[in-house]
């Protein structure tokens, strides 16, 4: 099939951007959108001219380092997908694809597709652990915690880190990877101890570096790759308000 | 001959005297002493969190955006665990023998032991992280079963054991960052480690965001780089993932050793185009209610759903009735490539099999298995677009994990004082395969329980030594080299790229040093790989320049290092005149076609010397020495 | 690092927009409740809704309550814009394609307009019947009361003034169909089930109020002024 690609291409985060058109002639449907790119990346390089720079690790939806704006949306027009997962039969042949980095302010770009998530890091580095030294763990069947909550707790320990969310969010909060992870340790007998501190630390993290303020429009939940729900949020708030009070 | 320094005493008292009569650094001094870990997967975080609480101070090198993307994240299955929570039998020499039997008797009894014995020490340790395991209704921890194995030990938290475990590590690094003990150097590639009076006291490292070349020293080095299964360009393994920290402590006198002993994993998705850039895994667990077959008559195009069962080949159930479909990793894939090179192979390539779930869904109902499994047929059907409760799946074996690694010694350091290796990039416990859910297990009980203590044991010779300088003229030395080799491959400025070179190299590999290989197709493949290196130094084409972001840049420094790692592994795999495991020798088969150990002359681990003059890599024998249990063939018929 | 204060968050902001939000959906019921006197037959209606009006302005603790009305009003509109603009500023760069619209519902994307549309109703809504009756020349009812019921029957003579008005409570039923549920996931109601509720509540409320609201003015421009 034959597809147009406006990829963003832009130096540094200084640097002003802009689309560059690339007719990509005989791509396989089977291969995935970024098989795609490789595919124009080889072309570039053989002809001696700079690849378009973007993430990727795994290539199958888990590690969360992939992820792009495609045609507007985030990882593309499936939900709950990676962009990864997404393969070039969902585009149509002749179609024109615009490529653009995942946009915020706390998502600098570093060069075309790739941007700096650290900020994600930052918030987790907060407090977004249980504080137990290697060793001092006790028996691991000590405390029986229910199926259902050991299930709901990994509903939220699911989340990769992959930033979708925040792309995706008019606000470009990042209250679901935030609060994924305050729930899931909350929602843990093991993570109760510290709930408080981890609550008011995460939070202010997040507002220091720059994300927006969360609005309830649950687009986060539907673009999220591992469907962690809204839901988190409101308990991330709850635990919130009990820290503070 | 090699001194792996196994601690006195019976098999299972040797890892309490060691502990018993190490040395240990106090705490004043741990504030003295600089660690630098590199790699952020399993194995590094837990060291790196570990040394960090002890009161070291770390520095760790990454070249993800974040250290909680390391490809541990996708290992799916689970991590074994000797707690016999199931009260079926299971204790610590159960789970070593079944590991050390797993690896067709080519791992060292004592490494293989502790690791068996540290286990539950570690589902202890993720519990108390927050890690969500599964559990029964009454809250207690539940278990699953792998292959290999008669007993149910192994954790799991769904299909995503290794992200889970990996965010556990991630989540205790990250308390130590906050403490300030650990530092972290995201987007950087190791280049080179510098060694000053024959020891290893830090790296040179690349930061790929900037280009920038930097120097970092400290008293000693922990590489936990992972393994170079991505040498086969289709591999399941992440697209970063590399062996160059590995080969290039290698070319500075470290051993590598079982260099040719690759895991094949047997239930991947199957090559489709050129356009491919991985395969993907889909989890052993499959192989609980899915049944291989190809059709009986060769070529046969006919859609599978039209070929009756009596025209079908259940080739797994057929040679090993016993354990039929759940037959280990290594066995079930040579035998899809025996039926496969037969020209049973199905699929547009005839390079696949069928995984067909049919009977269990007439069995159990289509929910059932939906219930069981139904992650797995969406992510199928998202790559494939193939709806496999309608049709059986097409599956094929890829390269996984390599079993062989960096030569350490039972303190998990290499050849080269002061330089350490961790989890997949060291090749110590699985001998020649690895047992499905020991690499998470391995990796961790590396990170958090014996290099802690191992290195705390080195460590406390350098007490006296004081900062280590970067300024020091072997980190001048080693920096100019890394320097001069990331121009020479930008200045080649040829017409091919390096992807070009690694998709030729691992066709190479995949023909001649995989599945199967024989004398005449290794030393074809040195004389391939020879030539195919000599065209990569003519005509390699990496655009830009090395002082800025340039991933062709990066991806070059890797190939040229596989290059040359795979003309090691044929060489390895030539020296060892025998099957066992993952190496399967054509040439030393039984008349059903099964794996031929020769325990007489083999019962050995290769370990390679580089030399930098010589054409041959030079070749150190450490002679395994069964104390403990006596090596026997391994059936499953 | 720079550190903030736990009472200086985005949380905590939000958290006074959900109150007083709230606070203004709890005024909402007394005020229909209070209106509908209205639509009582015109004798009895004019007498009780000015005798009702009359004991509301005298009345202390309304008063009280009627400034926390104010600020709550004011506040909430004003956290409103703070908020925006933290938001605006978060996201950076503009998508130069950008069809992350078809992730989620129009309402909640545009509560910022909703609001201020409702922002603008209420200035010309106080102006006519508020100002009007504190600070105007209203005139007097039999039993000695400002005659408010005279001047909204008046008001709603107007055709396009009640087109105008039901409008303004359609847009209203929007933001509270949104405002209300979200409310309560800002205060940390997380139980899937209860939401639920909360939600079809909030669904039912905002059509009760949207539908009570309008019917008035609809049903006085039918009774008046087609007479």
């Amino acid at each position: 099939m034959k597809v147009t690609l406006k990829v963003w291409r832009q130096k540094d985060a200084q640097s002003k951007g802009a689309f560059e058109t690339y007719p990509m002639d005989n791509v396989n449907e089977d291969s995935s959108f970024l098989e795609m790119l490789d595919m124009l990346n080889e072309s570039l390089t053989v002809q001696g001219k700079m690849p378009v720079e973007f993430d990727s690790d795994c290539r199958e939806g888990i590690c969360g380092q992939c992820g792009m704006v495609i045609n507007g949306r985030a990882n593309g027009h499936l939900e709950g997908t990676t962009t990864c997962q997404l393969h070039m039969r969902s585009f149509k042949d002749g179609e024109t694809i615009y490529i653009e980095p995942f946009r915020a302010s706390a998502f600098p770009v570093i060069r075309d597709l790739k941007v700096d998530r650290e900020s994600l890091d930052r918030i987790i580095i907060a407090g977004g652990f249980i504080s137990s030294h290697t060793g001092s763990a006790p028996e691991a069947n000590s405390i029986p915690i229910g199926h259902a909550t050991a299930e709901s707790a990994f509903d939220s320990a699911a989340c990769i880190g992959c930033g979708s969310c925040v792309a995706t969010c008019k606000n470009s909060s990042a209250s679901l990877f935030t609060a994924a992870k305050i729930t899931h340790l909350a929602k843990l007998p093991q993570g109760q101890v510290e709930a408080r501190k981890r609550a008011l630390n995460m939070v202010k993290q997040m507002d220091i570096e720059g994300f927006g303020a969360c609005t309830n429009t649950e687009a986060c939940e539907v673009e999220c790759p591992q469907n962690i729900s809204v839901m988190n949020i409101a308990r991330m708030n709850w635990e919130f308000h009990k820290a503070i009070l | 001959m090699l001194d792996a320094k196994i601690p006195e005493g019976k098999l299972q008292d040797k890892w309490n005297n060691y502990k018993a009569k190490c040395n240990i650094v106090n705490p004043a001094n741990k504030k003295k002493l600089d660690i630098i870990v590199v790699g952020a997967g399993l194995a590094g975080s837990s060291a790196a969190a570990t040394f960090g609480e002890l009161g070291y101070n770390v520095k760790v090198f990454f070249f993800q955006d974040s250290a909680r993307r390391a490809h541990s994240v996708a290992a799916q299955g689970g991590v074994n665990a000797a707690k016999n929570y199931q009260y079926d039998g299971d204790n610590v020499y159960r789970m070593f023998y079944d590991t050390i039997k797993g690896g067709d008797f080519r791992s060292r009894e004592a490494n293989t032991y502790r690791l068996a014995e540290c286990s539950a020490s570690l589902i202890d340790q993720a519990v108390a992280q927050g890690v969500p395991f599964g559990r029964e209704y009454g809250g207690y921890l539940s278990n699953r079963s792998f292959g290999g194995v008669q007993v149910k030990r192994t954790f799991y938290a769904r299909g995503q054991t290794g992200q889970q475990l990996l965010l556990g590590a991630y989540s205790a690094m990250m308390r130590q960052v906050n403490t300030g003990k650990v530092k972290l150097y995201n987007r950087h590639e190791m280049l080179d480690v510098v060694i000053i009076d024959g020891k290893a006291r830090g790296i040179i490292a690349r930061n790929l965001a900037t280009g920038e070349i930097e120097r970092h020293a400290a008293h000693t080095v922990v590489l936990a780089t992972g393994g170079y299964g991505k040498i086969y360009f289709l591999s399941t393994l992440a697209m970063g993932c590399n062996g160059s920290a590995a080969w290039r402590s290698h070319k500075k006198g470290a051993y590598m050793a079982g260099v040719s002993w690759v895991q094949i994993h047997p239930t991947c998705l199957p090559q489709s185009g050129d356009h491919q850039s991985k395969l993907t895994l889909m989890s052993e667990s499959l192989r609980n209610d899915g049944r291989i077959w190809v059709p009986k008559q060769k070529g046969d195009d006919r859609h599978p759903n039209d070929i009756p069962p009596e025209e079908r080949d259940y080739y797994l159930e057929r040679r090993y009735p016993s354990f039929g479909n759940l037959a280990p990793r290594d066995i079930a894939s040579r035998a899809a490539k025996e039926r496969i090179d037969a020209g049973h192979g199905v699929g547009a390539n005839k390079n696949a099999v069928y995984l067909d779930f049919r009977t269990a869904i007439n069995e159990y109902g289509e929910n059932v298995i939906r219930e069981r499994y139904g992650n797995l047929f969406r992510m199928y059907e998202k790559i494939t677009g193939i709806n496999a409760y309608k049709e059986p799946m097409k599956i094929s074996p890829a390269a996984h994990f390599t079993m062989g690694g960096l030569w350490v010694d039972y303190e998990l350091m290499t050849s080269v004082p002061g330089l350490f290796a961790l989890g997949e990039c060291n090749f110590s416990d699985h001998g020649a395969n690895r047992l499905g859910a020991n690499s998470l297990l391995q990796a961790c009980v590396d990170g958090y329980f014996i290099a802690p203590l191992t290195v705390g044991n080195y460590l406390s010779g350098e007490i006296k030594t004081g900062k280590i300088s970067a300024d020091h003229p072997e980190f001048e030395k080693t920096e100019k080299e890394a320097r001069e080799l990331l121009d020479k491959l930008v200045n080649i400025k040829g017409n091919k790229t390096s992807d070009h070179y690694h998709r030729t190299l691992g066709r190479i590999l995949w023909d001649k040093v995989g599945l199967e290989r024989s004398k005449e197709s290794l030393e074809a493949a040195i004389k391939e790989i020879r030539e195919l290196r000599e065209d990569f130094w003519q005509n390699l084409m990496v655009p830009g320049t090395k002082e800025e972001i340039n991933s062709e840049l990066e991806k070059a420094g890797r190939v040229a290092d596989y290059l040359e790692l795979a003309e090691l592994m044929a060489f390895d795999a030539l020296n060892r005149d025998e099957s066992c495991g993952a190496h399967f020798r054509s040439e030393y088969q039984t008349d059903e076609g099964e794996a031929m150990r020769n325990d007489d002359d083999f019962a050995y681990v290769s370990s390679w010397e580089f030399d930098p003059k010589g054409e041959e890599p030079i070749l150190h024998k450490e002679v395994l020495e069964f104390e403990t249990v006596t090596p026997t063939v391994r059936s499953y018929k | 690092m720079r550190k903030i204060n736990s009472l200086n968050t985005t949380i905590i902001r939000k958290v006074l927009m959900a109150l007083t939000g709230l606070f203004l959906c709890f005024f909402l019921i007394i005020h229909l409740a209070g209106n509908l006197q209205l639509l009582l037959p015109h004798e009895i209606a004019q007498t009780q809704y000015n005798a009702y009006s009359h004991i509301l302005s005298g009345n202390f603790i309304i008063k009280l309550v009627s400034y926390v009305l104010y600020v709550s009003i004011l506040a909430h509109a004003l956290l409103a814009l703070v908020l925006t603009i933290v938001n605006w500023r978060a996201g950076g760069s503009k998508y130069a394609v950008d069809k992350r619209r078809q992730v989620s519902g129009w309402i909640t994307r545009n509560m910022g307009i909703l609001g201020s549309l409702i922002f603008v109703f209420l200035i010309v809504h106080l102006a006519d019947f508020w100002y009007v009756y504190k600070f105007g020349h209203p005139p007097m009812d039999a039993a000695g009361n400002k005659d408010l019921y005279t001047i909204v029957v008046e008001v709603y003579k107007e055709p396009l003034y009640v087109v105008g008005y039901v409008i303004a409570m359609i847009v209203l039923g929007f933001h509270l169909w949104h405002g209300f549920q979200s409310a309560f996931r800002t205060l940390g109601l997380y139980n899937f089930k209860y939401h639920k509720w909360v939600k079809y509540f909030g669904f039912f409320f905002s059509i009760v109020m949207t539908v009570g609201f309008a019917i008035i003015p609809i049903i006085l421009y039918f009774r008046f002024a087609g007479g």
